[in-house]
């Protein structure tokens, strides 16, 4: 467009003003924080009491969350015939339908189906996974992340439509070492295992070396000349192949398609509930990058997820059943071979070691 | 491409065979969802886009990169994406993103959804992500020369641009008091003001780095603050929980007194429960407010009435130092009007200044607090120290100690 011709100025909004636009559903609104208690008369299916005495049901079913405006139509057309035109999205990319009417539930449910959306992710469930945005969209990914969301929660449906693990389960996937994803019981991660190369003929034309350097968390990096032009070098030996400086200048090109590896971390938990908020421990490493369905990948996923379920108790997060059984007894549950890289070596590692006469045998 | 559109004159799209396996499945598929877009709407960006993918799956290599692309008065906000490959796939040269604030807990009404979706449709690609990880709708796909035409659409319809890069970032909430009877504060409103609020450091990158607000209405964390957001505004009660033991003597009489002794009793983090012929005590002076008991017994117990926020300070990700969680530092601040909200403002702004006047570019106020000191901090944003704050007290003699 023609700047010089817009006669628009930009209003800085902020968020969409909810109430300016009525994006709350009139029950929502009417019992705007007075909810008395909350049930599942099934799985997908949340069924909230308000103290007026109404009652809302909630279903809730997976999307593709890289989405388009088609689907994103046809899930409004079901919001106005079944929920009164409102539609809400979980953090996890489900989308809810709010109805006061419980004959709209199985219609619902059956037309979601009938669409592809699987009904679920509520309570005890294996939930969507969150997820980053890989070869479609990113700028540094070594790997893509729908379709590895799209391969694992194939392999993984039944436990999104039922609630039959020992607590909720949180996935997440990330394409590089920055881990997007963030925290989660189980998170898939992009671990490289080779230094970065350095393509000196642009870096000096393209990087800022200073903010390379800085980047480096172990100091590897430094200043160099290379055919009279100013340059970066790394040692190789400090390296730890975190990807960060790549991040910084795309000339340190760390990704590639054989070195740049999966690794699997568990016990990740954001909940206060019971025990505090948890990092995720690394028990898997070197599975190949292997698109277009990862099965090597899922295949650790779907071991562990299923000793989890069968030997977790009720209410234990997957970080809490490990807790209680040591992490001996999780190696040997899940076939899973504990390697001298999974001792920390970074920062604060003491804290990680075993600093008591405690052993399970 | 020339050779296999040929094979295919009767579609739009190239074929692409790799890709094509994520049609398979039960799980929604959003190769699926592109290819129907693209053969309704004809729009070459996205076989380009999907060509690129296709030919990304085969070779394992991303072949994106970013640049600078905005709108007026604006530096954050479109995420640009060339094609470093473009004379491969000309169609894909440009797929830009821009990112959008929803209303805070993704509540839509559908007018405002197929308003978005017309306007998208009309400027850019039609693809877009239910919802990005901070918090934003992403609208991706679209060309340089649309992104000021296409942003002045959705403004007039009350959008705005998400952050970016050095900025206060798009912020995240649960459903909170909408729906939830766990809600201990209006997390819904306190994210509409201070994102509004904001807004300027939104939209015109002058941090350090990210800074980004999470909002979760009490301490299960559904919005997942205490790792993705370095301010994590967490809702919490002072008094009791306040228990229906009628309520409870019919959740025992349904599950059995021994589920209620090994899931809520047994699981208590503090051993504050007891169990007292069919009824609950709970040591409200012990209990940590996790929310294990309430979680299981929705009915039987619920938060106390004096509720508010706690706020912990520098959670972030992996790189560089390993994954921080927020750290307490308020455990406990009322959040019941404009003059609360207001004043978790002016502390916001403090906590902002602080960290701009203390940190190191492309540092983190976790990381900037880890540096400095946890003491410094609160001493420069005037906080009082409260054992609330540690695990436990130091465990070494290494500090100037004050007399």
């Amino acid at each position: 467009m023609d700047i010089k011709k817009r006669d628009y100025t930009t209003i800085e909004h902020g968020t969409l003003d909810y109430k300016k636009y009525d994006v709350l559903h009139p029950a929502v609104k009417k019992n705007y924080g007075k909810w008395k208690y909350h049930d599942r008369p099934r799985p997908g299916v949340l069924r909230h009491f308000a103290e007026s005495g109404d009652i809302l049901y909630t279903v809730r079913c997976a999307t593709h969350r890289q989405a388009t405006v088609d689907i994103a139509r046809r899930l409004c057309d079901l919001a106005d015939k079944y929920a009164d035109g409102y539609l809400r999205f979980t953090v996890r990319n489900n989308v809810e339908f709010m109805t006061a009417k419980q004959e709209n539930v199985e219609p619902l449910i059956k037309e979601l189906e009938a669409l592809g959306h699987p009904v679920g992710g509520t309570g005890n469930s294996i939930s969507s996974m969150s997820h980053t945005q890989g070869w479609l969209h990113c700028d540094i990914p070594a790997t893509d992340a729908s379709g590895f969301m799209k391969s694992l929660m194939d392999e993984l449906i039944n436990e999104f439509l039922n609630e039959e693990m020992p607590n909720r389960v949180r996935l997440t996937t990330s394409c590089c070492s920055i881990n997007c994803g963030g925290v989660g019981d189980l998170a898939i991660i992009v671990k490289h295992t080779r230094p970065p190369r350095v393509i000196h003929e642009n870096l000096s034309n393209i990087c800022e070396l200073p903010k390379a350097i800085a980047r480096c968390p172990v100091a590897a990096i430094r200043p160099t000349t290379v055919n009279g032009k100013p340059s970066l070098m790394v040692v190789e030996s400090k390296c730890i192949c975190c990807g960060a400086c790549f991040g910084a200048c795309p000339q340190m090109e760390i990704n590639h398609p054989e070195y740049s590896k999966i690794a699997i971390w568990v016990g990740g938990k954001n909940s206060n509930a019971r025990s505090k908020p948890s990092t995720m421990r690394l028990v898997a490493q070197n599975l190949p990058n292997n698109p277009p369905r990862w099965p090597e990948v899922n295949e650790v996923v779907n071991t562990i997820l299923m000793a989890y379920k069968k030997g977790g108790k009720p209410w234990e997060r997957l970080g809490e059943w490990i807790e209680r059984i040591g992490w001996k007894r999780f190696f040997e549950e899940t076939n899973l071979k504990f390697e001298k890289d999974f001792i920390d070596s970074y920062r604060y590692a003491r804290t990680t070691f075993n600093q008591s006469a405690h052993v399970r045998f | 491409m020339a050779d296999k559109n040929q094979n295919n004159k009767s579609k739009f799209l190239n074929p692409t065979p790799v890709i094509d396996n994520l049609e398979i499945g039960p799980w929604p598929s959003f190769i699926t969802g592109f290819k129907e877009l693209a053969e309704r709407t004809k729009k070459p960006m996205i076989r380009g886009v999907m060509d690129q993918l296709e030919y990304s799956y085969n070779t394992k290599t991303g072949y994106w990169k970013g640049g600078l692309v905005g709108v007026l008065g604006y530096g954050s906000g479109v995420i640009s994406r060339y094609s470093m490959i473009p004379d491969k796939f000309p169609e894909a040269a440009e797929f830009h993103t821009l990112r959008v604030m929803p209303a805070p807990g993704l509540h839509y009404n559908t007018k405002v959804l197929r308003k978005v979706c017309d306007i998208w449709e009309k400027y850019g690609s039609g693809i877009m992500v239910l919802h990005g990880q901070s918090g934003d709708l992403l609208l991706q796909g679209i060309t340089e020369e649309n992104v000021q035409e296409c942003f002045d659409e959705l403004n007039k319809e009350g959008w705005d641009l998400g952050g970016a890069g050095a900025a206060v970032r798009t912020a995240a909430s649960c459903v909170g008091p909408a729906r939830c009877e766990q809600a201990c504060y209006d997390n819904i409103e306190l994210h509409h003001q201070v994102i509004k609020h904001f807004a300027g450091m939104i939209h015109r990158p002058e941090l350090l780095y990210k800074f980004k607000f999470k909002f979760s209405a009490c301490p299960n964390d559904c919005v997942n603050s205490i790792m993705r957001a370095d301010f994590s505004i967490i809702g919490t009660w002072k008094d009791s929980i306040q228990i229906d033991h009628e309520a409870v003597a019919r959740w025992i009489d349904k599950n059995g007194i021994d589920t209620v002794v090994n899931q809520v009793i047994s699981m208590c983090p503090t051993r504050s429960i007891t169990l007292d012929n069919k009824n609950l005590n709970i040591d409200n002076s012990s209990c940590v407010r996790c929310m294990h008991c309430l979680n299981v017994m929705t009915e039987a117990l619920s938060p106390g009435k004096e509720r508010g926020v706690t706020l912990l300070l520098g959670g972030k990700s992996h790189l560089k130092v390993g994954s921080m969680f927020g750290s307490l530092i308020v455990p406990f601040m009322k959040m019941e009007n404009d003059d609360d909200i207001k004043n978790f403002i002016e502390l916001s702004e403090k906590i902002i200044d602080w960290w701009t006047d203390n940190g190191f570019d492309h540092e983190r106020i976790g990381e900037t607090i880890e540096r400095v000191g946890l003491k410094q901090f609160l001493d420069g944003v005037g906080l009082e120290a409260t054992a609330d704050m540690v695990s436990h007290p130091r465990d070494n003699p290494f500090y100037k100690a004050e007399y």
